[in-house]
C-alpha cells in the first residue's frame, strides 16, 4: 500500500442538478480531505458537467474516493490523476493603484517577465491577470506584493487529462 | 405506445388527466403498487393528506406517533417484503425526525421512498415557519433526493425515486415537494423509470472473474463462505444453497445476512463477528479461501483488519464497486447481482464435501456450547436469561417467526440463538445500530406480511424510545408480539463499562416504569415474567394470540454477551469469557 500523499486532480463528470455539488463536498467532509480547489463547469458534451478537484491525499484514498463518487446517481464518470497525468494551469488577478505604474518602474519589468496581462487600466488602479502553474502565480504574488496589492484572488485549477476519457461513448451506450 | 401491465401496478398511464400535484402524487404511488404507507400529517403536506383521504379505499395510511416511527415501520415493511417502504412527513420538524430511519436505511441498503412538504417555494430560503432545508440535511444518508418546486416535475421524480430506491444497492431517497407544486395543476401522465443514463444499478457480471472464482475455490482445502444481506437482496438464497451444497463449503452468516439459508442447514456455521460465533470467527484466520458474498467486511464482522484471514485467498461478490478492496483487499472481486454471479458459478464448482475441514467448525462450536451456549439457552442458576426466552419462542413459533430486534444486548442474543427456517425474517438495525428500531419495525413488518408471526425483541432502554408506537399497534390492531426483556441496564454499555472501564456503570442504570400498565394503557394484552416456571406458559399465551401482546421478561441485570471480540482486536482473540 502506497501511504505517500500526493497531489491529485478529480475529475467528475456529473449531470446538471441543484445539490450535486454538496453532495459531492459532502463525500471529502465525511472523510476529513481537505480540498485544495474547486471548478465546475460545462464540460465537452452539452448538458453534463465537470468537477475539477485538487486535494492532496493518498492514492488508496484517491481510489476509494472515486468510487464513491461514482456510486452517486447523478455521477457519470469519475476518475483520478496525478500532475503527470493531467495538462493543468490556475489563474488569478491582481488589483494595483496606478500610480505604481510611474513611480516604480521595477514593476513594468515584473509584468513583462511573468507573462502577465494587464487587462483594464483607470487613473486609480491596473488590473493584471496571469495563468500558469502554482509557484509562478505564487512568485509573482511575492514580487507584487513589495509594493502593495489592492485585491488578489486567483482561481482553482483546470486541467485536462493527456488520456481520452470515454464519457460520450458511455452516454452513446446508454441511449442504444 | 401500449399500456403494460407488471405486478399488478399500472406501467405507463397514458391518458393525460388535469389535476393537482397532489392527486398527482397519490396516483404515482398507486401505480408504484404502494399499499401502505407511513406518516404524519401536518402544514407543508396537508394538501396530500387531503388527496390521501379521496383515494383512502386504495391506500392505507398508517398513522405514526412520530415520523421517526414512520421510517422505522416503512424499513420493516420493505425488510421482509423486498418492496419499497414509504414513508411521509411534513416540513420542518416531521423532515428532520425522518433523519435516523434514513440514516439506518442508507447504511442497511433498505428500499425506502420519503416524501416531505415544503414549503411554498417563493418562502424558501426565507426561515419561513418550519422552513428547513432536508434536501441539505439529508444529502450524505440518502441514495438520491430531489426537490420539487413545481407540479410538472413530479410524475418523473417520483417514478425516478421508486426506481432508485429498489434498483441494484438498494438506498432511502427522499423526495421534497414544496407546497405550491402540491397544490397546483399539471397535466399527469405516469411512466415508470426503466433507466437513468448516469446510473448503472447492476453491473454485469465478468464470466473470467467468475471462472477465476471457481478456481479457487475448486483448488480450496479449507474454503469458507461469509454471506451478508446481498444475498437476501439479490434474491439469491436457492443459489447460495446450491453453491454450498454442491462444492461443500462451511458457510456464515453477518447479522443482515441472517435468515437466508435455514438456522438447521449442516453446513450453516453460524454467525460471524464480534458476538458471532465461536468457530466462523476462530475459522476465518485459519481457512484457506475466503468468499464472501454480498457483504461489505464491517469492522464489527472483522475486527482488526491487520489480522484478519491474512492467510486466506479472498473473492468478494458484491454488487457495489465501491465496496470492493474498500476494507480488506480481495484477490478476485466478481462485480455483479448476487443471484446471477453465484447461477453463473454453480456448473463451474467441484463436487466436493471437506469433511475434516467442517468437523473443525463442529468441534469448535461443542467447545462454545460447553463454554457459553448451554448456560445462555438452559441456565441452572436463578436468574432467567435472554438465550431462554428465545429457546421458548423458537419451540412456540418452530423458527417460522420474522424476530425484529432492536439494538443491544438482547439484539445480539436474539441474532445468536433465534431459529430462522424463512427468508427476510431477522429484521434489525446493523449497520447504525439505532436503538427505537424494532417496535416501528415490527408494525411494518406485520402489515406487509400479516400471514407471518412477527415477535419483537426489545431492550428496556431501546424500548422507550419509540415506546408511542404502542398508539399505532393499538390503532392499526396489528398483531405484533412484544418481549422486552429488561435488565434495568442499557445492557451493552454495561457490559463494556464492566469489562473496559474498571464497572463504573456511568448513566446505564434504568429506572423503569410499570411497563404492564403502559401496555395495558393502550388496551393491549399484556403480562410480566420473574420466574423460570412462568416462562413457557407465557410464551406460548403470546404467540397462541391472535392480538398483540406484550411480554415482559425481567432477566438476570449483569449477564454479559459471550462470545466477544473485544473492540480492535483480532478475529481469532474472541472471547468465551
Amino acid at each position: 500500500m502506497n501511504e505517500d500523499i500526493k497531489t491529485f486532480t478529480i475529475s467528475i463528470y456529473t449531470e446538471n442538478n441543484i445539490g450535486l455539488l454538496n453532495r459531492i463536498s459532502a463525500i471529502f467532509q465525511r472523510r476529513h480531505i481537505n480540498i485544495e480547489s474547486l471548478t465546475t463547469s460545462q464540460s465537452e458534451i452539452e448538458g453534463v458537467n465537470r468537477f475539477v478537484i485538487v486535494v492532496n491525499i493518498t492514492e488508496e484514498q484517491a481510489k476509494k474516493i472515486v468510487g464513491q463518487f461514482e456510486k452517486q446517481v447523478e455521477v457519470i464518470k469519475a476518475y483520478f490523476h496525478t500532475d503527470e497525468e493531467t495538462i493543468y494551469t490556475e489563474s488569478c488577478m491582481f488589483k494595483i493603484k496606478s500610480s505604481l505604474l510611474f513611480e516604480e518602474p521595477q514593476i513594468q519589468n515584473i509584468i513583462k517577465e511573468s507573462n502577465s496581462r494587464i487587462v483594464t487600466v483607470n487613473k486609480e488602479f491596473f488590473v493584471l491577470e496571469k495563468s500558469g502553474r502554482r509557484n509562478e502565480i505564487e512568485s509573482l504574488r511575492r514580487d507584487l506584493n513589495v509594493f502593495g496589492i489592492m485585491q488578489f484572488v486567483r482561481a482553482g485549477r483546470i486541467a485536462v487529462t493527456k488520456d481520452e476519457m470515454k464519457i460520450s461513448e458511455m452516454l452513446m451506450a446508454f441511449n442504444n | 405506445m401500449k399500456t403494460q401491465t407488471l405486478n399488478n401496478t399500472e406501467e405507463v398511464i397514458n391518458k393525460t388527466e388535469r389535476i393537482t400535484g397532489s392527486e398527482a402524487i397519490i396516483k404515482c404511488l398507486i401505480a408504484e403498487g404502494v399499499d401502505i404507507l407511513y406518516g404524519y400529517p401536518g402544514g407543508a403536506i396537508m394538501p396530500v393528506y387531503d388527496e390521501l383521504y379521496k383515494y383512502r379505499d386504495k391506500i392505507h395510511h398508517v398513522l405514526t406517533r412520530h415520523e421517526q416511527g414512520a421510517t422505522h415501520a416503512a424499513q420493516g415493511y420493505a425488510r421482509i417484503s423486498g418492496r419499497v417502504g414509504v414513508a411521509m412527513a411534513t416540513s420542518g420538524p416531521g423532515a428532520t425526525n425522518l433523519i435516523t430511519g434514513i440514516a439506518d436505511a442508507q447504511i442497511d441498503s433498505t428500499p425506502m421512498v420519503c416524501i416531505t412538504g415544503q414549503v411554498f417555494s417563493h418562502l424558501l430560503g426565507s426561515d419561513a415557519f418550519q422552513e428547513t432545508d432536508i434536501v441539505g440535511i439529508s444529502t450524505p444518508v440518502t441514495k438520491w433526493n430531489h426537490q420539487v418546486t413545481k407540479a410538472s416535475e413530479i410524475p418523473e421524480v417520483l417514478a425516478k425515486a421508486f426506481y432508485i430506491a429498489k434498483s441494484g444497492r438498494p438506498g432511502p431517497v427522499l423526495i421534497d415537494i414544496t407546497k405550491d407544486a402540491q397544490v397546483s395543476e399539471l397535466d399527469f401522465q405516469y411512466k415508470k423509470c426503466t433507466g437513468i443514463r448516469s446510473y448503472i444499478p447492476v453491473p454485469k457480471t465478468k464470466p473470467d472473474a467468475v471462472k477465476a472464482a471457481a478456481d479457487l475455490i475448486n483448488a480450496a482445502k479449507k474454503p469458507m463462505i461469509v454471506w451478508g444481506q446481498g444475498v437476501i437482496l439479490g434474491q439469491a438464497e436457492n443459489e447460495l444453497k446450491a453453491v454450498i451444497e454442491k462444492a461443500g463449503i462451511p458457510a456464515a452468516w453477518t447479522i443482515l445476512g441472517a435468515s437466508a439459508i435455514p438456522t438447521s442447514h449442516p453446513l450453516n456455521i453460524g454467525m460471524v463477528g464480534m458476538h458471532g460465533n465461536y468457530a466462523p470467527n476462530r475459522l476465518t484466520n485459519e481457512c484457506d479461501v475466503l468468499i464472501a458474498i454480498g457483504m461489505r467486511f464491517d469492522d464489527r464482522v472483522t475486527g482488526s483488519l491487520n489480522t484478519y484471514a491474512k492467510q486466506a485467498k479472498i473473492i468478494h461478490f458484491e454488487i457495489d464497486p465501491a465496496e470492493v478492496d474498500k476494507n480488506v483487499k480481495t484477490d478476485v472481486a466478481v462485480i455483479g447481482d448476487s443471484k446471477d454471479s453465484l447461477t453463473q458459478l454453480l456448473p463451474l464448482l467441484n463436487t466436493n464435501s471437506h469433511e475434516s475441514w467442517l468437523q473443525k467448525f463442529n468441534d469448535l462450536y461443542d467447545i462454545e456450547f460447553e463454554k457459553v451456549i448451554k448456560d445462555d439457552i438452559s441456565p441452572t442458576k436463578e436468574g432467567l436469561t435472554m438465550g431462554e426466552v428465545l429457546k421458548q419462542i423458537n419451540i412456540e413459533t418452530k423458527g417460522n417467526a420474522a424476530i425484529v430486534s432492536d439494538v443491544g444486548q438482547h439484539q445480539m442474543i436474539a441474532c445468536r440463538y433465534a431459529d430462522f427456517n424463512i427468508t427476510k425474517s431477522n429484521i434489525t438495525s446493523g449497520g447504525l445500530g439505532t436503538m427505537g428500531f424494532a417496535l416501528p419495525a415490527a408494525i411494518g413488518a406485520k402489515m406487509a406480511a400479516p400471514e407471518r408471526e412477527v415477535v419483537a425483541i426489545i431492550g428496556d432502554g431501546g424500548y422507550q424510545m419509540t415506546i408511542q408506537e404502542l398508539g399505532t399497534i393499538f390503532q392499526q390492531k396489528a398483531a405484533v408480539k412484544i418481549v422486552v426483556l429488561n435488565n434495568e441496564f442499557l445492557g451493552m454499555v454495561r457490559q463494556w463499562q464492566q469489562l473496559f472501564f474498571d464497572k463504573r456503570y456511568a448513566s446505564t442504570e434504568m429506572t423503569n416504569p410499570n411497563f404492564v400498565a403502559i401496555a395495558e394503557g393502550y388496551y393491549i394484552k399484556a403480562k410480566k415474567v420473574t420466574k423460570r416456571e412462568e416462562l413457557a406458559d407465557a410464551v406460548k399465551e403470546m404467540i397462541a394470540s391472535k392480538e398483540s401482546y406484550f411480554l415482559e421478561v425481567c432477566v438476570e441485570k449483569e449477564d454479559n454477551v459471550f462470545p466477544m471480540i473485544p473492540a480492535g482486536a483480532s478475529v481469532s482473540d474472541i472471547r468465551l469469557s
